[in-house]
């Protein structure tokens, strides 16, 4: 799974959303992969303004990406290609194959294979969820 | 006594909706996937044209992506892709430059309000009350940015299979049962408990929708439809949210 699609995903509970704590999701033993793909400058420059930045931030840090930028990038900071290649690397080459992600609000995990994230929730698998494992959030 | 590989009616769910569909949706696709997937590659031209008019950094959602057909159509947007079977989510994984998630449509695990656009292509006819085709509509809506001021809000494209389709060869029409279960054959496929020259068949629930039905649940559901019609057998319609029902 692409870093970059974190930026776009909210815990699956319904009363999740409304919460800050539950954005963005965090990882946990997360394996990292790097998988190339070409440089499309545009792309990122496209994709730029669409980037929860504070939320890309938290990612990168939590992975052991330090170097982020605190301020999204404006103006002339887009014309650094480095900065996009930086970007292109970190949000679109890199991809976490196994691993969690953890929502901040209930607690809940959510297991990634394969590079393939599942998302559903104990009652779609048949089972019923304990309220009470839900009680300390990562 | 009908030949296993004509359509049947279906027999509802009573109460077990989740279990109905994970009985009758999810696990026959689980199973047929790679050979479903290799009869889906063409791209039906109006969903073709929906995502080739994006604007380029476009962040949508492909809700029942299925074997990902629709993420080749446009490489300048990004789409985060979903679908209820991981086998098929597997497969959509290799385009570029999108990402594909497991999710199931009444529990999408996207923020509110914040995508350009969505569509759902021959999903929601999958599930089997009214209320739950409504509610994957208005899970669906709920993503997409409002409108505002200059700005007409996030669309989606949602297809569905069309009860009126004659001269298909499925051949039914206005009339004719809109809940059935439609056998998927697959040959030549041998696996542990079939011999090899005998065809598996797998049946799938379908609701299939009558004209103007798609675009009530969409107004049910607190969508305003900007466009509809028919193509290939199928209705479909583009929404935005509206104002008052969005939350």
């Amino acid at each position: 799974m692409k870093l970059i699609t974190v930026n776009f995903l909210a815990c699956a509970v319904k009363g999740c959303k409304a919460a800050p704590a539950s954005y963005p999701l965090h990882f946990r033993d997360a394996e990292l992969e790097l998988q190339e793909l070409e440089f499309q400058p545009e792309f990122i420059l496209n994709i730029i303004p669409r980037i929860d930045w504070e939320g890309m931030r938290v990612m990168a840090k939590e992975l052991g990406f330090p170097n982020i930028p605190d301020n999204k990038p404006e103006g002339d900071a887009l014309k650094d290609e480095r900065l996009l290649k930086e970007l292109h690397r970190l949000l679109l080459e890199t991809q976490v194959v196994e691993g969690r992600l953890c929502c901040g609000n209930c607690g809940h995990e959510y297991m990634i294979k394969e590079g393939i994230a599942n998302f559903l929730l104990p009652s779609h698998l048949g089972l019923v969820i304990p309220s009470i494992a839900f009680l300390n959030a990562c | 006594m009908s030949s296993p590989n004509v359509p049947a009616l279906a027999t509802l769910p009573q109460g077990d909706e989740e279990g109905y569909e994970e009985k009758n949706v999810h696990e026959v696709y689980q199973q047929i996937a790679s050979h479903f997937s290799s009869t889906r590659y063409k791209p039906w031209p109006i969903v073709e044209r929906f995502l080739k008019d994006l604007k380029p950094g476009a962040i949508g959602l492909d809700v029942g992506c299925g074997n990902g057909k629709y993420l080749a159509v446009n490489r300048d947007v990004f789409i985060v892709a979903s679908d209820r079977s991981a086998n098929l989510a597997r497969i959509a994984q290799k385009h570029q430059p999108h990402s594909t998630i497991v999710a199931d449509i009444l529990h999408l695990p996207h923020p509110d309000s914040f995508f350009d656009f969505a569509i759902s292509i021959a999903v929601i006819h999958h599930l089997s009350t009214p209320d739950r085709r409504v509610q994957a509509i208005r899970e669906i809506l709920r993503t997409l940015k409002p409108a505002a001021e200059g700005f007409a809000g996030g669309k989606a494209l949602i297809y569905a299979w069309a009860l009126e389709q004659k001269n298909s060869r499925r051949g039914w029409d206005k009339g004719d049962p809109q809940d059935i279960m439609v056998p998927w054959v697959m040959k030549g496929t041998p696996s542990a408990d079939t011999p090899p020259d005998q065809p598996k068949v797998f049946h799938r629930y379908y609701h299939l929708y009558e004209a103007y039905e798609l675009e009530q649940d969409i107004n049910r559901a607190g969508g305003h439809v900007l466009e509809s019609g028919y193509e290939k057998d199928n209705w479909w319609a583009i929404a935005t949210r509206t104002g008052a029902e969005s939350s």
